[in-house]
């Protein structure tokens, strides 16, 4: 099995899934808490118009990609703020959007279907050495800010009417979140795509959830599991020479199904999760 | 019409300290429709202050102005002599939100959930200190939780939620204590724990503010009510002769001392 170590390529792969598979669940774990699951997803929509972007005026997609998910997730925290009655149909508006004027931008570049497919469903094998350090910085970055923030972040998705009393400027770190989601998103396009980022954010921390009863070991947990789908699901697909980024998503999936399945047999056995007392 | 609130040390007397909270004419519109108007609340050190009205009297959003939870419209406040806008100092305040059913989506500990009060108090950076951990654990105590810690708060009844979210508040250490209906969907024992943890907080010099329906097992520890009707302030004076909910089907004084409870309200 390490002979796939003596390609360039896995190597770089593998160090890609490596920061993806780190970074997607340490800031979902929040989107989850605040119960904004899907938030990647629709970041992850808007940033391929910024992939089709880079790619018709020649910069690097991964950049113009940063640059298109950022805003567009400014612009969704914005929404979410200020339009609460007609939020979510503007959010669908914006993702679809961003979808849809992706799609076409690409046609316009020139570029194949092929290409497109690369960038929704993930090409880790094509991660360049220079791709990899734009990731590995951007990576490093969601993960340092995330770690330093914990405290507050939590208080955040906790409770934002209580952070708000005890100080903590709600509303710069709600963008702050999003703004981490949406850098996440772009250092997990190479590895999984556009369209599964979200469930590697996600999955990992409703896997963690099933066996943890505490946010930090939830935390932890999906970041451990992340960095386990992530590789496990590279170096699977290059044994049975499936796609990677599918591969990672259904390694994730098989995750969650094994730990609730525990969880299910030790509930049945009744040892579990003790009782809240009947008062007092 | 409103009677003056605890004036009775005013001009003249020795110079008292400035009280914990003063809100003057709030007047808060939501949704384009008056809520409050011209509503005056005054909180001195130690004092227990009670809030009460019938749904939609405007009495839970009075108690999120005051705190700037809600923006007003006109009219001042400040906490601890300073005006609420510049006030920093946020550990001071305690707030015990209206107990949600929601969840969050990650679960998280009773511990996690009250480490969460010390924000105001801790570094920016790095982990809770030790002092963090044991005004949390301070706190865990007073509210009688400390055996329940370490469960996910999912797990809890109402009552024990509420006491958790009460722990929460009462983590940072504050002067002054703000409980939206804290006695809503809570079982007597820990209504009456409640009252306990009110009556110690009360002497060792904590002020609080609360808002309720009913006080119920609330109302000897409580030492002046504020009725809201209407967005008004209808009665402001001793708990024991605040009228009932239906004030305005009753506007006399001399009604009876106790609340009554609505029908249907938290079982005490």
């Amino acid at each position: 099995m390490l002979e796939l170590l003596d390609y360039p390529f896995m190597r770089l792969a593998l160090a890609a899934a490596v920061i993806t598979g780190v970074t997607a669940p340490a800031i979902g774990t929040f989107l989850v808490q605040r119960r904004l699951a899907l938030l990647g997803d629709g970041i992850g929509h808007v940033a391929l118009t910024g992939v089709a972007l880079g790619l018709l005026t020649g910069t690097a997609p991964l950049l113009t990609a940063v640059v298109a998910a950022t805003l567009g997730a400014l612009a969704i925290e914005l929404l979410r703020t200020y339009a609460r009655t007609s939020g979510d149909v503007a959010l669908a508006m914006l993702f679809y959007g961003g979808l849809a004027g992706g799609v076409m931008l690409i046609n316009f570049a020139g570029d194949s279907a092929a290409k497109l497919n690369s960038y929704l469903f993930g090409s880790i094998v094509t991660v360049t050495s220079s791709d990899l350090i734009t990731v590995a910085i951007l990576g490093g970055l969601v993960l340092a800010v995330v770690l330093a923030a914990t405290p507050q972040l939590f208080a955040v998705c906790q409770d934002e009417d209580h952070a708000r009393v005890s100080g903590v400027p709600v509303r710069l770190y709600g963008i702050l979140i999003a703004v981490l989601a949406a850098v996440t998103i772009t250092v997990a396009m190479r590895t999984v795509g556009l369209l599964l980022v979200s469930a590697l954010m996600v999955v990992p921390v409703a896997a963690a959830q099933q066996v943890s009863r505490s946010f930090r070991g939830t935390h932890l947990l999906a970041i451990l599991l992340g960095l386990l789908a992530a590789v496990g699901g590279v170096v699977a697909s290059f044994e049975i020479d499936t796609q990677p980024g599918p591969t990672i998503v259904l390694m994730a999936l098989a995750f969650f199904a094994v730990l609730a399945g525990v969880r299910g047999v030790v509930a049945l056995t009744g040892r579990w999760r003790g009782r809240p007392l009947e008062s007092g | 019409m409103p009677v003056s609130p605890g004036t009775d040390g005013g001009a003249g007397g020795p110079a008292l300290p400035e009280p914990v909270l003063q809100a003057n004419g709030i007047t808060v519109d939501l949704g384009g429709r008056s809520v409050l108007t011209s509503v005056d609340l005054t909180l001195g050190r130690g004092e227990v202050v009670a809030v009460l009205g019938a749904n939609g009297s405007g009495k839970s959003t009075l108690v999120r102005a005051v705190i700037g939870l809600v923006p007003r419209r006109a009219g001042s406040v400040e906490l601890f002599g300073t005006p609420l806008e510049r006030f920093r100092d946020r550990a001071r305040l305690g707030y015990v939100p209206q107990r949600s059913t929601g969840s969050t989506g990650v679960p998280a500990t009773v511990r996690e959930v009250v480490l969460s009060g010390r924000l105001a108090r801790r570094r920016f950076l790095g982990p809770a200190s030790r002092a963090d951990k044991a005004a949390a654990d301070r706190a865990i105590e007073l509210v009688g939780l400390t055996p329940l810690r370490g469960r996910p708060v999912t797990e809890l009844s109402g009552g024990q939620h509420q006491r958790t979210l009460i722990a929460r508040a009462l983590a940072s250490e504050p002067e002054l204590l703000v409980m939206d209906e804290p006695l809503a969907g809570v079982d007597a024992a820990s209504g009456h724990q409640l009252a306990r943890t009110v009556g110690d907080l009360v002497a060792s010099g904590t002020a609080v503010l609360l808002v309720e329906h009913d006080l119920g097992p609330l109302t000897d520890v409580v030492d002046r009510a504020v009725v809201i009707d209407h967005g008004r302030v209808a009665y402001d004076g001793p708990a024991h002769g605040a009228p009932t909910e239906h004030v305005h089907h009753h506007p006399h004084d001399g009604e009876p001392a106790r609340l009554q409870p609505l029908p249907g309200e938290g079982v005490l």
